[in-house]
């Protein structure tokens, strides 16, 4: 055991026995960011001040929400809504995020393709977070159903309808996601024990998994410049701080994400208080009625890029099922942005303007992915079924082009 | 920390103030979130009409109120009259919270008094605590006298006259 | 200068993308239907009769009473709801306030056939007949007298919830009307008007939610218009009550409307004091590092 002499009482008695000053230098005022940054690099602390809206709220809807397919709708629309002070705050503020985040998850993710911040070393920072995006969609997904409302329930009955794989009817494992015929009492309350419970420790876990694989490659940069930290480091902490390439995260990197979270924080209340309905679709307050499906079901929109890759083929191709391809397609979109890093050839790390070919690359991709969002929504009617079929095409041409574009970028420029 | 610390960040500190007088507004409307419903207290009036009860005299009833047993005894003529009576035309009752005032378990009626199986506790018919562990008499519940009919919920005139005798007797 | 650009282009793809998915999205999902009419241009209504009230208190007692209530005048209904709704499938409404819920042409062009103003003609076929008779064989002159009674005896004033109760409760439940109480349940039993109607009309508890107030006139004024083929009928209501029918569907199912507008307004101008200080620390930290 250290030789601790001081007493619990005395003036440095808690910080020899906790080491406060070291603690706070290693994860704030020696913790080295680069300081050619934009605003973008501050989605991170956006995100975890979105995730702590998410989960206050949630506390506060907790106390009143009851899981139970009787009691779930009156429950949030008129005890939390109408009767609980401030409720209606909570809930708006929990729907909101809810959806809200998904944008800045989608940006947080693109800079990191933008700038390069998942190759060479920093491959584990890319997987955690996607695992994150994944832990999210499903939180998302199953904190949906909870309301219990006609989206809730016809989301839950079609999504969960996808297990039974198409042409493999694994109709059993659907009955056991379900645990029951169709979505009912059993499946409500094991998603709220996923959505409130098991799903938010494993994103929690998966949050400092992530800050940790940061440390060792550092955060990138604007050039995607290679820094000698150490070096940077001393120029700074000798009070060279322009000339310094680096900045303490706190307190520089934390101010500068201050400031971007208060104009996020405007952003999000405007929507929390005065436009809200794209986060919580009005067919949603409708009760659930297992009898009749809405004229028109969607998912929240920031699934409906990887909904319409399952609804893209409408025909049957070679001798495989309409279906089957778009589910093998769906399931492939779900993975694909996971092995970004090993489908990426090229061995520099570059900003995309840098890439000519891979700055080609992802701003199609950019482009599909809206494109195949806004027609996930529409009705795969005539055209729209056409513009979704090709929009899904060009989405698998993108990846299966990947390493091709990036060798070739890295060829061109000497690198291999 | 920057090695420039010898002029007061006033900037900073205010920054500091106003995030903190959001955070203190935000806890108040989470205290008030965790206030009792609007019909939990709406729910808290209790009526309830002595003539059409039938009250059997020296026999109390037993009604709720706010999830807790009110005990009303129409008083026999052998008992004794108390200045903490409730008197209704020329009828007299004891109105009480029917929870011992030891550890709120409920007395039970047995011939002239509530004994407490808990503790062993007992209460006269007045409802003054006469033997065992209780340290007050039954407590009286808050409610205003409207002919004969007593709603439980608001403090009238009744039940504070009730109280202080009590307090004095 | 350049991170502005970069604002521009994320703020450029999410405009787009909340266009699509929003805006546009509703327009392909929800085809535009014509504006409401209030005037029911579409119906033969009084023609420009004036009617005697005295005329109509007489014809009214002789023809109506023995199916309809007229509560302010001391007329009991002949039974109750329950026996009604057995009988009729619906509970008839009572006729105090019709005179004034309804417009005028309307009422002389319901009087005279039920099926066709209601525009629930293609519900009452093979033999099947609405439950209130056809009054075509009376004369113009006495449905004016009709019209002209009703208005005479409705009151001046009646409230959102008097409104939403004579117009629209036989049918349809408000349960968050008097969520402990019970009270806003449909007049109508369940199984009568289940039958009657093909399916029990839904509780209008959260409909001023899952409705937007355009699509709720559109749809009260003419259902046919986004439902084609319901059995809901058209009632008729002047535009001054329609309003009230969604001023108190926004009392029972967004009461807190007006809280949540006042507390904006404060909330963003916090916030709005918040970011200035956000970036004015912001300029202060890092102008030692530039």
């Amino acid at each position: 055991m250290a030789e601790i002499t001081e007493s619990f009482f005395s003036a440095d008695g808690l910080e020899k026995r906790l080491n406060g000053k070291k603690f706070w230098k290693v994860m704030m005022t020696e913790y080295w960011i680069p300081k050619d940054i934009n605003f973008l690099w501050a989605m991170g602390v956006v995100l975890a001040t979105t995730f702590a809206l998410l989960i206050i709220s949630g506390i506060f809807l907790l106390m009143y929400y009851k899981p139970d397919t009787a009691l779930a709708f009156d429950s949030v629309n008129y005890t939390i809504m109408q009767e609980v002070a401030y409720g209606w705050l909570f809930r708006h503020m929990h729907g909101v995020a809810a959806s809200v985040v998904f944008l800045i998850i989608y940006i947080h993710m693109f800079t990191g393709i933008y700038y390069g911040s998942y190759k060479k070393g920093r491959e584990m920072i890319w997987i955690s977070g996607m695992l994150l995006f994944v832990a999210f969609s499903a939180e998302g997904f199953s904190g949906y159903m909870l309301p219990w409302g006609q989206m809730s329930y016809w989301a839950a009955a079609v999504i969960t309808n996808l297990f039974a794989g198409g042409s493999l009817e694994a109709y059993g494992l659907v009955e056991w996601i379900r645990g029951g015929f169709a979505v009912g009492d059993a499946t409500l309350t094991r998603f709220f024990m996923l959505h409130v419970f098991l799903l938010p420790l494993i994103i929690i876990k998966l949050i400092v998994i992530h800050f940790y694989t940061l440390r060792i490659p550092h955060i990138n940069n604007q050039s995607s410049e290679d820094i000698d930290y150490d070096a940077e480091a001393e120029k700074y902490l000798a009070g060279n701080k322009k000339e310094s390439k680096v900045v303490p995260f706190w307190p520089v990197f934390l101010s500068k994400d201050f400031a971007v979270l208060g104009l996020f924080l405007l952003f999000y209340f405007y929507l929390v208080f005065f436009n809200y309905n794209f986060a919580m679709d009005p067919v949603n307050f409708d009760p659930a009625n297992p009898m009749k499906t809405p004229a028109h079901i969607y998912p929240e929109w920031y699934f409906l890029w990887s909904y319409e890759t399952l609804r893209g083929p409408f025909f049957d191709i070679l001798g495989m099922r309409a279906g089957d391809i778009g589910l093998i397609i769906f399931a492939l979109a779900q993975g694909i942005f996971l092995i970004f890093p090993f489908l990426d050839r090229d061995p520099d790390i570059l900003p995309a303007h840098k890439r000519p070919k891979f700055f080609i690359w992802f701003w199609v991709l950019i482009i599909d992915l809206v494109v195949l969002s806004i027609y996930g929504k529409l009705p795969p009617t005539g055209a729209n079924a056409w513009v979704g079929f090709y929009a899904t095409t060009v989405f698998l041409l993108l990846w299966i082009s990947l390493p091709f574009i990036t060798k070739s970028d890295a060829k061109a420029r000497g690198a291999l | 920390m920057s090695n420039q610390t010898n002029r007061r960040d006033f900037l900073g500190m205010s920054f500091a103030a106003i995030a903190a007088v959001g955070g203190i507004a935000s806890l108040v409307g989470m205290k008030r979130a965790w206030d009792p419903l609007p019909s939990v207290l709406a729910a808290g009036f209790t009526t309830i009409d002595l003539s059409k009860i039938n009250l059997v005299p020296g026999t109390p009833q037993t009604f709720a109120w706010r999830g807790k047993p009110i005990f009303i005894l129409e008083k026999t003529s052998d008992m004794a009259k108390f200045d903490g009576d409730l008197v209704i035309a020329d009828k007299r009752y004891t109105v009480a919270v029917g929870l011992c005032t030891h550890l709120g378990c409920i007395p039970a009626w047995n011939k002239d008094k509530w004994k407490c199986a808990c503790h062993g506790g007992a209460f006269n018919a007045n409802g003054q605590q006469v033997f065992g562990p209780p340290p007050k008499p039954l407590v009286i519940p808050p409610f205003t006298v409207n002919g004969t009919i007593l709603t439980f919920g608001y403090e009238g005139t009744e039940s504070k006259a009730m109280i202080k005798a009590r307090v004095q007797g | 200068m350049r991170e502005f650009k970069i604002f521009i282009i994320v703020a450029f793809f999410t405009g787009i993308l909340y266009w699509g998915v929003e805006p546009f999205a509703h327009t392909q999902l929800h085809p535009h239907v014509e504006a409401p009419d209030y005037t029911f241009k579409d119906v033969e209504g009084l023609k420009d009769i004036i009617g005697s009230a005295k005329v109509g208190a007489e014809i009214v007692a002789t023809n109506c009473t023995a199916c309809h209530s007229i509560s302010i005048v001391g007329i009991p209904p002949p039974m109750n709801d329950a026996s009604s709704a057995s009988i009729y499938g619906v509970v008839p409404p009572d006729l105090s306030t019709s005179g004034k819920l309804y417009d005028a042409n309307y009422l002389a062009a319901f009087i005279k056939d039920p099926a066709s103003a209601t525009l629930t003609q293609h519900k009452f076929k093979n033999g099947a007949s609405h439950p209130m008779p056809s009054y075509n064989w009376m004369q113009p002159q006495e449905i004016a007298d009709i019209v002209a009674y009703l208005q005479s005896i409705a009151p001046k004033e009646i409230t959102n919830k008097e409104v939403f109760a004579h117009a629209c409760q036989r049918c349809h439940s408000i349960k968050y009307g008097d969520f402990y109480g019970g009270t806003m349940a449909a007049t109508t039993p369940d199984a009568n008007i289940k039958s009657y109607m093909g399916m029990i009309p839904p509780d209008l508890s959260q409909h001023i939610r899952s409705r937007s107030e355009q699509y709720l006139h559109e749809f009260i004024n003419n259902p046919q218009k986004h439902l084609k083929g319901t059995a809901m009928p058209r009632v008729g209501l002047t535009l001054e009550s329609e309003n009230q029918v969604i001023e108190y569907l926004t009392e029972v199912g967004e009461s807190k409307k007006a809280e949540r507008e006042s507390l904006g307004a404060p909330f963003l101008g916090y916030l709005v004091i918040f970011a200035i200080f956000a970036w004015l620390w912001k300029i202060k930290i890092w102008r030692q590092v530039h």
